[in-house]
């Protein structure tokens, strides 16, 4: 999934030669001492614990008597009919939240790039500056926006907004918070900077000239959108729309702050049962499951969309 | 009608920016707030109370100076780390190249909380206490990718032959790695270093699994949240907005005043 960037026409750095036969080894040696320490790090600090959840995963046990490997399998099988509904839960809301990112980020990322002019850079810096408040201050304020007879929810609520979201499940009654819709407003607002820069990047690097090209053969606006702009910006759409969905579907905050007991999501469940209900084996397992979703949807979606240059 | 039609981005660009915007908005406005209750959560009257003393909070800002200790450290931990791969990764030909590539890949593919789940485990089994030392090893952790990331796309756009021309001129290699290669490299070190602070100094979910008792400054917001949020958490916020606007401008200004007078000469 990573990339060689460097276009295959220029010539390798270090041509791999006959001058390189003749270095001395200790050369050789040199990207390895580079790469030790960082990799040493990963490998104890993200690989390892990989495995220690693997093996926690299948004990069986209590706090007080030690937990020990009994390829107890069944683990996964109890935590996923009993915790099914918050993993559905996380995937719709991530879901949601990163087509709704797309649809809120793309307009903002389109202007910043192409119309913005000289104010491309502030826009840029408007777009990260919420970044540098701490972003649990930021989702509490979301709270005080979203307030039960706030003026957002009044607004909402006059304009039958709130009708449509309820007749689709996403609320109830005239209130937004606790509900499903605040949740998924929270994680779009949380994630969709990561949404926005990929896409700016992309967009960037079309040459303004192929619209014009495109409009030269009669192509109308929304043709040029469908079959030149948004075809070239495909890289990053499909990086940000990973770099969305994947935080979102392991996010608890927002369902902690601005949701409520029935909104869930499978973040929530394994924060509770590592930290407050000490059930590791269930948590490692839920853990696990939500690593390979996450993978497997990942894969097929970068399979689907065709673009293996990530990162 | 024309008028709307025509500058649409336009105006849903904006609106998404209001959104974006918004809460830091709110954050300020109720930073001058005198709340009633514990919860700073609706308006009542304005005051400069929390401004006044901002510290007022008992281990607010105690909080507060350990994230910024663990952040710096956690920062040039992974700064050194992550420039020291991207540059192997970039400037040399070896074996496992695609392993450590997808070793590097994975930490930023993975949803926060299975990192954080996995790393208890590990400090669980190997009974380590939980605290400062728990955090600083897992932010230098989730961070260290994204250094690799922001160094190997400077080191990857600089032109080898600079290199090559300092070795001619009879640079030894640690002279043209200082003055050659470093000094190109930097911007991308640079910002790998500002992302990786800003990364681990509002870090939560990590932080939240492998803190045992210790307050960080988004552990503190997270339990003001159950048990009453302070003015003076938005006065906090609000600063941070100030001062990363006030740093970012500044550079603009800097960096357009060099260009005139580069233009200049």
């Amino acid at each position: 999934m990573t990339v060689t960037e460097a276009p295959p026409a220029s010539p390798a750095p270090a041509a791999p030669g006959p001058e390189l036969r003749k270095q001395p080894v200790r050369r050789k040696l040199v990207p390895y001492w580079l790469l030790l320490p960082g990799v040493l790090w990963l490998l104890v600090f993200f690989a390892l614990p990989m495995v220690y959840q693997a093996s926690t995963s299948v004990q069986t046990g209590s706090l007080e008597q030690g937990f020990q490997v009994t390829w107890h399998f069944q683990t996964y099988w109890d935590a996923l009919s009993e915790y099914y509904p918050q993993f559905l839960r996380s995937v719709l809301y991530a879901g949601t939240a990163t087509v709704l990112c797309l649809m809120l980020g793309y307009p903002l990322a389109y202007l910043i790039a192409f119309r913005a002019g000289r104010w491309r850079n502030l826009l840029l810096v408007l777009v990260i500056a919420p970044f540098f408040t701490s972003f649990l201050i930021r989702t509490l304020a979301w709270k005080t926006i979203l307030a039960d007879g706030g003026p957002v929810v009044e607004v909402l609520n006059t304009v039958g907004f709130l009708d449509v979201t309820s007749w689709l499940g996403m609320t109830e009654g005239n209130r937004v918070l606790a509900t499903p819709l605040a949740v998924v407003t929270g994680l779009t607002y949380n994630f969709l900077p990561f949404m926005i820069l990929p896409l700016y990047t992309s967009l960037e690097r079309i040459d303004p000239r192929l619209h014009e090209a495109a409009g030269d053969l009669y192509a109308k606006p929304s043709t040029v959108f469908r079959r030149v702009t948004f075809p070239l910006s495909m890289p990053g759409v499909v990086s940000g729309t990973l770099l969305t969905f994947i935080p979102a579907s392991g996010d608890y905050v927002n369902a902690e702050l601005l949701g409520s007991t029935d909104t869930r999501m499978v973040g929530n469940v394994i924060q509770s049962q590592f930290l407050r209900v000490l059930d590791y084996p269930t948590a490692a397992a839920l853990s696990f499951i939500l690593m390979a979703v996450v993978l497997i949807m990942v894969s097929v979606y970068i399979r689907r969309a065709g673009t293996e240059d990530l990162v | 009608m024309r008028w709307i039609r025509r500058n649409l981005v336009v105006i849903a660009g904006l609106l998404t920016l209001a959104y974006l915007i918004l809460p830091n908005i709110i954050v300020m406005v109720f930073s001058f707030n005198k709340p009633a209750g514990r919860f700073n959560y609706s308006w009542r009257e304005f005051s400069l109370d929390a401004w006044k003393d901002p510290c007022g909070v008992a281990d607010m800002c105690d909080s507060l100076s350990l994230s910024l200790w663990i952040a710096l450290w956690a920062t040039v931990g992974a700064t050194v780390l992550g420039s020291m791969i991207a540059f192997a990764l970039v400037r040399y030909r070896f074996r496992a190249r695609g392993a450590i590539n997808s070793l590097i890949f994975l930490p930023m593919a993975m949803p926060e909380v299975v990192m954080a789940a996995s790393l208890l485990t590990l400090f669980l089994n190997l009974g380590a206490e939980l605290g400062a030392t728990t955090i600083l090893i897992a932010h230098t952790m989730f961070c260290l990718s994204f250094v690799v990331v922001a160094v190997k796309a400077r080191v990857l756009s600089m032109d080898p032959r600079l290199e090559e021309a300092a070795k001619d001129l009879y640079a030894g290699p640690v002279q043209t790695f200082l003055r050659v290669t470093l000094p190109i490299a930097a911007p991308g070190i640079a910002a790998g270093a500002m992302l990786a602070f800003a990364l681990s100094f509002d870090d939560f979910i990590i932080t939240n699994f492998n803190s045992g008792n210790t307050v960080t400054f988004p552990m503190f917001v997270w339990g003001s949240a159950q048990r009453g949020t302070p003015v003076q958490i938005n006065v906090i916020g609000t600063a941070m907005f100030a001062i990363a606007v006030i740093v970012v401008v500044a550079g603009q200004v800097i960096s357009n005043r060099r260009k005139k007078t580069a233009a200049a000469k």
